[in-house]
């Protein structure tokens, strides 16, 4: 802990973990689809430290590199989650195993989920299955309508601290439906109340000398919670927030243009019908293109929502927002494709898209020199329900495809035996 | 919707603990058509199939009012089609005929006047038929004035009847139409031991529930198993409040419709005299019809050794259960389940929601068809409803990973005939052959695909839906006029 605890002392952390030094990888053959929109056939990746050291057609294999055959398959970035709660919830229903959201009205803003995150859970390997190398964890809004800070994660460590690609990531709230209940009961209420709050925390920035001789009115907000938000009104950290009503994305707009907010908007089932604005005002989108059922706070929602989003100009990224199984984020891609998203488009919503939405396109979402080396080896097309990932590489590493799952298959593989299943192990 | 909040992280689970479940395969008591014929009989309440089984009173309450859409004949030419009685046919042809299938083959005659739908390069594929769904009672756009799912008031609401919380002006009917579903068992949701009856519906655009009831169908009464039941009642004090109160609660219940039929039985031996009739007691009569075998039972069981028991529970009582529901640990007893001839309604791949559903492994319904089982592919959800194609064809990968033996034909009968046979229909719809009823899937490309649509859906040989004409899609009441209608 004490390590961790350094690492976020350090804000933006780069992932700590490093690979074998000196262990150099090729894969060889492969249909290479960058992230960037580009597809090198035939291609080519030479991995050296756990970094992309080369890729192209004409790369060379280096003497005693570790080989691996991509002839027939199709080569893609580690994918990128980009709104779920792995690693903090285990069971969801069972309390003991969750630690997604503080109910703590004095720990809003400065609610950290990276001190709840379990780098031996088990759903870590179990979403890698599905070629998810990275995902931000996100933390729930439930004692305010700011619910506190999230991490981008490799799904990779053994610790926490060296899963972490950045922390804190962004802070997360809310300004749907369910931040007017919370605040009084109606969209008004829940506009001015997140109005208040950033005028308080400015008001603390301003003056924290003020507000530590007691020579300020009352703020809002408890001091770790003003303290955990100083970077989102100095623009620094992004500001992600859940709202689904194109009214209401507006407003979230119009509140991030008055206070130089760095917004990212999460949700958006309505967002098609403002794209333009989202599009004028550059605010990505983090977004489930499948939700098309309608509710009170998403009516129009549709599943054109991401092809058209696209269309207006707005860098989109994909989540499944939740933890069990992010690892069926490419469906969401595939579907969003079936409903007329370019297949380009749709692959960099998963990989080079929320990579720079996160600010850590230094990093990760391309096969790119440079990068870090997380990839996935695909039976086929990554978008395919009837494709597989075959391999999948962290910093580098070929990552073992042991998990919990498989080893209740291999238990009840066949049921006869002569000792019971629990001797097989 | 589904987002951020602590409630959009927890809508998943909401939702998975909203429902239960039901498909039941089987002793193939009387075929659904003949249990519903036969006039009054005394009191209007009993009346005698020719088999000389008794139906369940209630059949003749709430009729079916539904009427295929008119039709012409048409001929699908040229498709793959996967017919769910055996091996795909490539470039073959699909004739439907007054409402049915009239022929599936490689050489159809056209008959004159016959439409002819060009499908080279398409597949076609039986109706899709999902054994647990809750759409209607937990209509969208959701909100408490559409909560109609669950009578959570008391651990046994085997009186209450989930049609009489359906609103037809569900869109969700619509949604899952254009994923190609063409039968619903709607069931009520999984708070309860006894949650109610269920129903099942033609997926028709209708103004009235009794206008979407499947003619004949028998009904369902959902029970359900562990953590729900206990949860729901245990916070408020009161029974059931763990597992062995589960038990109990089930026990109680069936002792006492033993004891309610005894009295039936012997009133009916002693004449059937109308003044002497015993009273109603309509939870009871669902239970009787159940210990009759004319109620088919749909129950909500995750784990493998409260499947068991409820089997034995079965035994005790002698009823037959039809399917277990979300049955996430179905493949550890793989063999019971087939020996018992109980089919298992399963997702491809929820897990880890709840602790009952940890165990949950993408194989679940591989193993279990691989054995011979009666596989079935349920969502219990509206958003899996719209592309049950789609799971299908995961659990499919995910069985061909493990090295199991199985093909696309295998997995088409997970969402077709599989499920026609949990809810006593084996004999009318889930599969493309002669005389049954012609709900039928025109697909862009592979339904395993996921590039793949539906782009035209038959209900008894009518259009009801086509992708690319607006006016053969049905928009509810409440969509008109909100800027979704369009989508």
């Amino acid at each position: 802990m004490k390590i961790l605890t350094m690492a976020l002392a350090c804000g933006m952390t780069a992932a700590l973990t490093l690979p074998l030094a000196g262990q150099t990888v090729a894969i060889t053959g492969g249909r290479v689809l960058t992230g960037t929109g580009t597809t090198l056939d035939n291609a080519t990746i030479v991995v050296r430290d756990g970094r992309i050291a080369a890729v192209g057609t004409g790369v060379t294999v280096p003497a005693g590199a570790t080989v691996f055959d991509a002839r027939g398959k199709v080569v893609t970035p580690g994918l990128i989650n980009s709104y779920t709660t792995i690693g903090v919830v285990e069971i969801e229903a069972v309390n003991e195993t969750s630690d997604a959201a503080s109910s703590n009205d004095r720990i809003t803003a400065a609610f950290d989920v990276v001190y709840g995150l379990n780098p031996v859970s088990t759903l870590i390997p179990i979403e890698r299955d599905g070629g998810v190398t990275s995902a931000v964890v996100a933390p729930g809004a439930r004692a305010s309508i700011i619910g506190g800070k999230g991490a981008l994660i490799h799904l990779s460590g053994s610790r926490a601290d060296s899963m972490i690609d950045r922390a804190p990531v962004a802070m997360f709230g809310v300004l749907d439906e369910s931040a007017a209940e919370r605040t009084g009961g109606a969209r008004g209420t829940a506009v001015l109340r997140l109005r208040e709050l950033l005028e308080d925390v400015r008001d603390y920035a301003a003056n924290p000398a003020a507000y530590e001789n007691r020579d300020r009115r009352d703020l809002s907000l408890s001091r770790l919670d003003l303290e955990a938000m100083v970077p989102v009104v100095q623009g620094k950290l992004p500001l992600v927030l859940v709202v689904e009503r194109a009214p209401d994305i507006l407003n979230a707009l119009a509140l991030a243009r008055e206070f130089k907010l760095h917004l990212v908007i999460a949700g958006a089932a309505e967002g098609w019908m403002v794209g333009d604005a989202l599009a004028a005002a550059k605010v990505p989108v983090i977004m489930n293109p499948l939700t098309d059922i309608p509710g009170y706070d998403n009516l129009a929602a549709t599943l054109q929502n991401a092809a058209r989003l696209r269309k207006a100009g707005v860098v989109i990224a994909f989540a499944t927002f939740d933890a069990h199984n992010a690892r069926n984020l490419r469906f969401l891609a595939g579907n969003a494709v079936a409903n007329g998203l370019p297949y380009d488009a749709a692959i960099e919503a998963i990989t080079a898209a929320p990579a720079r939405i996160w600010g850590a396109d230094a990093n990760i979402g391309a096969v790119a020199v440079g990068r870090e080396a997380n990839l996935v080896i695909w039976s086929g097309d990554p978008l395919e329900l009837m494709t597989r990932a075959e391999r999948v590489f962290i910093h580098g590493q070929d990552m073992p495809p042991d998990n919990r799952q498989r080893q209740l298959l291999a238990r009840y593989r066949t049921l006869s035996d002569s000792l019971p299943p629990q001797y097989r192990h | 919707m589904k987002y951020g909040s602590a409630a959009v992280l927890t809508g998943f689970l909401a939702a998975a603990l909203a429902c239960s479940q039901p498909p039941a395969t089987t002793p193939a008591p009387v075929k659904a058509a003949d249990s519903v014929a036969a006039a009054s009989s005394p009191g209007g309440i009993y009346r005698t199939a020719e088999e000389g089984g008794r139906i369940d009173n209630s059949t003749t309450a709430f009729p079916s009012t539904y009427k295929p859409l008119p039709s012409h004949s048409v001929v699908i030419r040229g498709a793959t089609v996967m017919t769910a009685a055996g091996p795909s046919l490539k470039g073959a042809s699909v004739l439907l005929q007054d409402g049915k299938v009239a022929a599936v083959g490689m050489s159809i005659t056209v008959p004159p006047g016959a439409e002819v739908v060009d499908a080279t390069g398409k597949w076609v594929t039986p109706g899709i038929i999902d054994t647990h769904s809750h759409l209607g009672v937990y209509a969208a756009p959701g909100g408490q004035s559409l909560d109609d799912g669950n009578e959570a008031t008391s651990p046994n609401t085997s009186d209450v009847w989930a049609e009489h919380s359906v609103w037809p002006q569900d869109p969700q009917f619509g949604l899952a139409l254009a994923g190609g579903v063409t039968t619903i068992e709607i069931l009520p949701g999984s708070a309860n031991l006894f949650g109610g009856r269920g129903v099942v519906v033609r997926n028709i655009a209708a103004t009235t529930v009794q206008a979407m009831k499947y003619p004949n169908a028998p009904y369902a009464l959902k029970m359900a198993c562990g953590e729900n039941p206990k949860r729901v009642y245990g916070s408020r004090g009161r029974a059931p409040s763990t597992r062995m109160g589960n038990m109990a609660g089930y026990r109680e219940a069936w002792i006492k419709a033993t004891e309610y039929k005894r009295r039936w039985d012997k009133w009916r031996e002693d004449g059937s005299d109308p003044a002497k009739m015993p009273d109603r007691d309509l939870g009871m009569e669902t239970l009787m019809g159940v210990l009759d075998g004319q109620i088919r039972i749909q129950n909500h069981c995750y784990r493998a050794d409260e499947m068991a028991e409820m089997i034995a529970m079965s035994k005790e009582f002698g009823y037959h259960i039809a399917s277990f529901h979300h049955a996430v640990e179905a493949y550890k007893i793989r063999d019971l389940l087939k020996r018992e001839g109980i089919c298992a309604s399963m997702w491809s791949d929820w897990w880890g929601f709840k602790l009952e559903a940890y165990d949950g492994i993408r194989q679940n319904i591989a193993l279990v068809a691989e054995d011979g089982g009666c596989a079935i592919l349920h969502t219990d959800d509206p958003d899996g409803i719209q592309r049950m194609n789609q799971d299908a064809a995961k659990s499919l990968e995910a069985g061909l990973e493990a090295g199991i033996q199985l093909t696309e034909d295998d997995a088409i009968k997970w969402i077709t005939i599989n499920p026609a046979r949990a809810l006593g229909l084996e004999n009318e719809v889930g599969s493309l052959e002669p005389g049954k009823r012609a709900d039928v899937v025109l697909w862009s490309a592979d339904p395993f695909s996921v590039y793949a649509h539906a782009e035209r859906v038959y209900l008894d040989g009518a259009l009801v839906y086509d992708r690319s004409d607006p006016s053969r899609q049905p928009v509810s009441d409440f969509m008109l006029g909100q800027q979704g209608a369009t989508r």
